[in-house]
């Protein structure tokens, strides 16, 4: 099959600036994709590359097997939800949703038709006559979502669509993006830097930072499997705890102690192990570790999130954080006990640098 | 104590209102005098001499009153159209497109506004004498070096209200355009001229006023036989004073206030958020 797009050692540069530093990304037909990463990190680019609205500097570039390289945007099978909608203020609903049908040339009678269509689609119906500006965030966002879907493109690119609405909007709506696109079976490529949304709705994701593509996956590989440190740190809370791999099977952290973790660095390599606070026990000091490696520290605080208790345990080197689920009738933790943190085997994830 | 402050209050406002008055005395009498003594029947300005649309008669049927007006009208309809035209477009490549040089091009478009106009006069003056030294062309001073000379002052006015009026659209819509399948021609012509028309009506309105207002740098650049209605009032005074005057300035008010109002009317029309 196909693929989507496919993008082969492009690279992007604005004067010296290099935004996008020789990426190479397959996305398959039907697929919900993000990308995403801290702001600058070259997402937005590489989405403006695909929509055309920037020009690879080098490599190439291809929708549905086509290069499309410095192909202008209105050439392209692709149709952009902008960050901020983008609407056309002196349009109504009915000619925003319509103005691509109409540069495409389509009958006026049709077009009309299926922009109606589109409205009712993204639960807009009645209100064609309304200005932007008479619209909610909400509301403004269908109609970009609307105005994008009514031209049938191959693929959907979204750029931080849901960045301006509130949370409990924002929840809903990525539901509503999610079901559409089941329902639509085109591909999303979606740019966000908000890793829960990220992780919530995509197939696959890709993380990138300071231009370059640190790792592509599925939700569950890029947060099980981090490829490297920053993707560890960027995607949900974990504790990174330094040290040094002895073998294949050990590490041996900054205090010495050696803890079991499998890893396909030589040794000698300095790393991270990636303990997440929803993997990491506590347990009394004087019951020994049942398998798998045992820290003993100190609680140093306790933070009540409601549904869960967050321990921060001062280790003798560093802090690492503990989260525990909010049980009734069990015996809290104070301040100043002394606990031990323990983990089972294969809970961690080394990460180099 | 707050029967006191309250009598205080009470002057000063007494008082600012006085000032007022006479502020819009200051600014309106001469013209409600002007306008009064267009219809009065006497040989002197500012004697009433009984009511008569003789003045009138005599602006209708006064040939070189009706060349005058036909010139400035000509003149003024030709410059605002380049000027309105050359503006846009300077305002949409300083605010669309980065070049080298780009700011220099920005502060020396600004430069006609701020230089005097006397200064400005002479520049043109002494450009159209060079032009037949330097390149040999004989341009005859009259109605071509006029519409010029309009031209060259009002596209600095006609691009500031243009641009003030693109900054505020974002760049994002051209986007959405072009993505929309829109070539860069379709998303001028269906996006961005309609969202900064009321900025290019309002600076042709702007233009159009200033040319039909023009005395000093037309001096300078007229001919024989070709002069505008302002230069020619300014001519009839030196010759001595008739209440011609008075309705020709009325006329040329009128007109004046009329291009105003539109032109706010323009800017007001869709002055909704472009962004």
């Amino acid at each position: 099959m196909t693929a989507a797009v496919e993008i082969t050692g492009v690279t992007k540069r604005f004067d010296d600036v290099v935004a996008v530093d020789d990426i190479d990304l397959t996305i398959a037909d039907g697929e919900f994709f993000a990308m995403l990463g801290p702001s600058g990190c070259g997402k937005t680019t590489t989405l403006r590359m695909i929509a055309g609205l920037e020009f690879p500097t080098e490599g190439s570039l291809q929708i549905f097997g086509e290069e499309v390289g410095t192909l202008p945007p209105n050439k392209r099978p692709v149709n952009t939800v902008f960050q901020n909608y983008a609407l056309f203020p002196h349009m109504n609903l009915l000619e925003n949703v319509g103005f691509g049908l109409k540069m495409k040339g389509v009958a006026k009678q049709e077009a009309t038709q299926r922009a109606l269509a589109a409205i009712e689609l993204v639960q807009l119906g009645g209100m064609e006559k309304r200005r932007p500006n008479q619209l909610s965030g909400g509301q403004q966002q269908r109609v970009a979502l609307a105005r994008a879907l009514v031209n049938e493109p191959k693929v959907l690119l979204l750029d931080e669509p849901l960045g301006a609405l509130d949370l409990k909007l924002r929840q809903e709506m990525q539901g509503e993006l999610k079901s559409l696109q089941r329902d639509l079976g085109v591909s999303f490529v979606f740019v966000t830097h908000d890793q829960e949304e990220a992780l919530t709705m995509s197939d696959r994701i890709a993380v990138m930072d300071q231009g370059k593509l640190l790792q592509v996956g599925t939700p569950e590989e890029i947060y099980e499997r981090p490829a490297n440190r920053f993707v560890a740190d960027f995607i949900g809370q974990t504790n990174l705890l330094e040290g040094t791999v002895a073998d294949a099977m050990t590490v041996v952290l900054e205090n010495g102690t050696r803890v079991a973790a499998a890893s396909d660095h030589a040794a000698g390599t300095k790393v991270a192990l990636s303990l997440r606070p929803e993997r990491a026990k506590l347990a009394p000091r004087d019951i020994a570790p049942s398998d798998g490696a045992g820290i003993d520290g100190t609680v140093a605080g306790i933070t009540y999130l409601g549904n869960a208790l967050v321990y921060r345990v001062a280790l003798d080197w560093m802090e690492v954080e503990v989260r525990d689920e909010n049980r009734p009738n069990a015996d809290r933790l104070t301040a100043g006990d002394a606990v031990r943190v323990t983990w089972e085997p294969g809970a961690v994830a080394v990460v180099a640098e | 104590m707050a029967g006191n402050a309250q009598q205080l209050r009470g002057n000063t406002r007494w008082v600012l209102s006085l000032n007022a008055v006479l502020v819009y005395v200051f600014f309106y009498a001469p013209i409600a005098l002007l306008i009064l003594y267009s219809f009065s029947d006497d040989q002197l300005v500012g004697r009433w001499g009984g009511f008569t649309l003789d003045w009138y008669r005599a602006f209708g049927q006064n040939d070189e009153v009706q060349n005058a007006l036909s010139v400035s009208l000509r003149v003024a309809l030709i410059s605002t159209l380049l000027s309105v035209v050359l503006g846009t477009m300077a305002a949409l490549s300083l605010e669309r497109f980065r070049f080298r040089g780009n700011r220099i091009f920005d502060a020396l478009l600004y430069l006609p506004v701020i230089i005097p106009d006397v200064t400005m006069a002479v520049m043109m003056l002494i450009f159209f004498t060079s032009l037949d030294d330097i390149i040999g062309l004989q341009v005859t001073k009259g109605f071509t070096t006029i519409t010029l000379s309009h031209v060259a002052f009002s596209i600095s006015f006609v691009s500031i209200v243009v641009r003030a009026r693109l900054a505020g659209m974002s760049e994002t819509l051209e986007e959405a355009a072009q993505d929309l399948y829109a070539s860069r021609w379709q998303a001028f012509r269906f996006v961005t001229l309609p969202l900064i028309l009321p900025g290019i009506v309002g600076g042709a309105l702007l233009a159009l006023t200033l040319s039909l207002d023009d005395v000093v740098i037309t001096q300078f650049v007229a001919g024989p036989g070709s002069t505008t209605l302002p230069v020619y009032v300014f001519g009839l005074i030196r010759r001595g004073v008739s209440p011609l005057i008075n309705a020709v300035s009325v006329v040329m008010l009128a007109a004046s206030v009329l291009l105003v109002v539109l032109s706010l009317v323009a800017q007001r029309a869709r002055g909704g958020s472009v962004t």
